[in-house]
């Protein structure tokens, strides 16, 4: 008889990447209000890529005869000083905070994260000329820094983006420098030297690695604040043209009407709180989930 | 020289020169991206009806004729000389306007910054020693609320509460305290207010995670041990150590508030420096952004140097770390 020793059938397991993702998700929607939030967020995503499915009218269109009508059963929140419905316009400023949220926050993220690592693996003269600039840059508060920069741009949506995306730059060259002068002293990347490995390989393979995460993570704790950046640009009349929907300038339009139609400030106002509170909660439980070391550092 | 041997003393200067350093690159910056503005001040103020002489005499008269570099060293120069020229739009001396701004914004500031830290730090306390429990979960929910909620948005909010529909405190509109205190404070209590409100929110949770993490050292423990009164563990032994992260948090929350009040003095009518430097952008008026902008900065770089010398009374060991 023929014994062979056979080894029972090994379970298939689940790869690394599996189960780190799986805990992330564990952690993320730990907590009741995150998931409440989250939910928000997909509706109001999309409630901005199926605008024109949701409002009931067009953003655009003028009624002079119906202007300043109070919330009826037609126009759920009234209309505002030109006739156009509230409710439909609110719907389509969803579209302009997020654009404005994810591409500034992207644009100033991945700038930031190239300089932070030139500046740290490069250093000397390189590393003190930027991180002087982005000193400079963090002297001048962000408001006025967008609204400086707004003012070279020009307005409309594009150059809002690129005015709060490039004010936002610092935080994210500082954090990256701080990482990459961390992880250039690991054991690793010495290995890699004797290795004979450039600097260029280190960086590429070793240092940018490491500093993904917590950009990730001050990326999306920014998304809130470049949403209310971009909110406080339109309100002063210095960022979104009209008449593109965009929740800053119709709480600003709605000012002049106030004690009669309150509600065409108050409204749009109540969603740029939600986005925000609901991004910065989010962004709070990712940075819990990502990697805990990093609680208390932003 | 026994005055140079005082560490807290060789921080302070350190700082100042990095300051200084900071303030240089900060002109560099501002003056290079103004000569990106798009727009002319002379035509803005002249009107497009302008002869091209006339152009060419107020540009030549404000010095927009000569090269960049001269004109950089001219601003440079007149600075350390108390002078900035003078502004397009105002057609007044630009030291003048924007000083007396300046003070506007700082009767709107101070106050709002005093109570934001009285009131953020009490509730990050109280919060942090009911950790867990209803109270704990009301302040931590409305400092969340408080963050996010945009300062214009807040303001019209007020506005129609307290204003038109209560009518306690009036719309908009200043007066000066040299005028008349009783109306000038009737009258800033709102925006006051509402300036203190974010920053109130950004103390009370920096405050609240800083006092949880200091209750797990050794050191409250071993005052445990030894039978020390309560109040006297919490103001002595946590309340101080958690003061590092809360004092950073004020350097950035000031400059952050200065910033604010832009918006704060457009909604409620503040001849301040956010106000000036709107109509100054509205208008092209390059002096008077680019003065504005390194006043703004120079108040920031203030507030981090009186951060760090706080820092080397409060912690010892920060004055050694270069």
């Amino acid at each position: 008889m023929n014994k062979t020793l056979e080894t029972p059938p090994a379970k298939p397991k689940k790869s690394k990447t599996v189960r780190k993702l799986r805990r992330f998700f564990r952690v993320l929607f730990a907590r009741k209000l995150v998931i409440l939030c989250t939910v928000i967020l997909v509706i109001m995503a999309l409630a901005a890529v199926f605008a024109s499915f949701v409002a009931p009218f067009n953003p655009y269109s003028q009624n002079l005869g119906n202007s300043l009508s109070p919330a009826n059963s037609t126009n759920i929140l009234g209309t505002d000083m030109l006739g156009r419905d509230v409710f439909s316009r609110i719907v389509y400023g969803t579209r302009v905070s997020f654009s404005v949220g994810i591409v500034s926050v992207a644009f100033s993220g991945l700038v930031g994260m190239v300089l932070g690592v030139v500046s740290g693996v490069a250093g000397g003269v390189v590393d003190s000329f930027i991180m002087r600039v982005m000193d400079a840059m963090l002297a001048i508060p962000l408001i006025i820094l967008a609204m400086f920069l707004g003012a070279v741009f020009g307005q409309g949506l594009g150059n809002v983006m690129l005015a709060v995306g490039i004010a936002m730059i610092p935080s994210y060259a500082r954090l990256t420098r701080g990482q990459v002068l961390t992880i250039r002293e690991m054991d690793y990347v010495t290995a890699g030297t004797i290795f004979g490995a450039s600097k260029l390989r280190n960086a590429v393979s070793h240092i940018v690695p490491n500093c993904i995460a917590p950009n990730i993570v001050l990326m999306t704790m920014n998304l809130g604040g470049a949403i209310l950046a971009e909110a406080n640009l339109s309100f002063l009349g210095l960022g979104i043209n009209p008449p593109t929907a965009s929740w800053g300038a119709m709480v600003s339009d709605g000012f002049m009407f106030l004690s009669m139609h309150p509600v065409i400030a108050i409204a749009p106002g109540i969603f740029i709180l939600l986005i925000v509170l609901c991004f910065n909660i989010v962004g709070d439980a990712v940075r819990d989930a990502l990697d805990p070391r990093l609680r208390g550092t932003f | 020289m026994k005055f140079f041997k005082n560490k807290l003393l060789q921080m302070i200067l350190r700082r100042i020169i990095q300051s200084v350093i900071v303030l240089l690159f900060v002109t560099l910056l501002v003056f290079l991206v103004m000569q990106a503005v798009p727009g002319d001040p002379i035509i803005n103020f002249l009107g497009e009806a302008a002869t091209p002489e006339q152009i060419a005499y107020f540009t030549a008269l404000f010095g927009f004729d000569q090269p960049v570099l001269v004109q950089y060293f001219r601003w440079i120069t007149g600075l350390f000389q108390g002078e900035m020229g003078r502004s397009v739009t105002f057609q007044m001396q630009i030291s003048d306007i924007i000083f007396e701004r300046l003070g506007t914004t700082l009767l709107l500031v101070i106050p709002a910054f005093i109570i934001s830290v009285v009131f953020g730090v009490a509730f990050g306390v109280i919060a942090a020693l009911r950790r867990g429990k209803f109270l704990d979960s009301a302040v931590t929910f409305f400092a969340n609320v408080g963050m996010a909620m945009p300062n214009f948005w807040m303001g019209i909010l007020g506005i129609y509460i307290f204003a038109l529909t209560l009518g306690v405190l009036p719309v908009q509109g200043f007066v000066s305290p040299t005028q008349d205190l009783g109306e000038s404070i009737h009258r800033l209590i709102m925006p006051v207010i509402i300036t203190a409100s974010g920053p109130l929110a950004v103390f009370t949770r920096q405050t609240r995670s800083a006092m949880l993490e200091v209750v797990r050292q050794d050191y409250v423990r071993t005052a445990e041990a030894k039978g020390l009164d309560s109040r006297n563990i919490i103001i002595k032994h946590q309340l101080r150590n958690a003061l590092i992260p809360i004092v950073t948090v004020m350097g950035v929350m000031l400059g952050a508030m200065i910033g604010t009040t832009v918006l704060i003095e457009s909604i409620f009518v503040i001849p301040g420096i956010g106000s000036l430097m709107i109509t100054a952008i509205r208008s092209s008026d390059y002096l008077v952004i680019q003065n504005g902008v390194l006043l703004l900065a120079v108040a920031v770089c203030v507030c981090n140097l009186a951060v760090d010398i706080l820092y080397g009374v409060i912690d010892p060991r920060i004055r050694d770390a270069k």
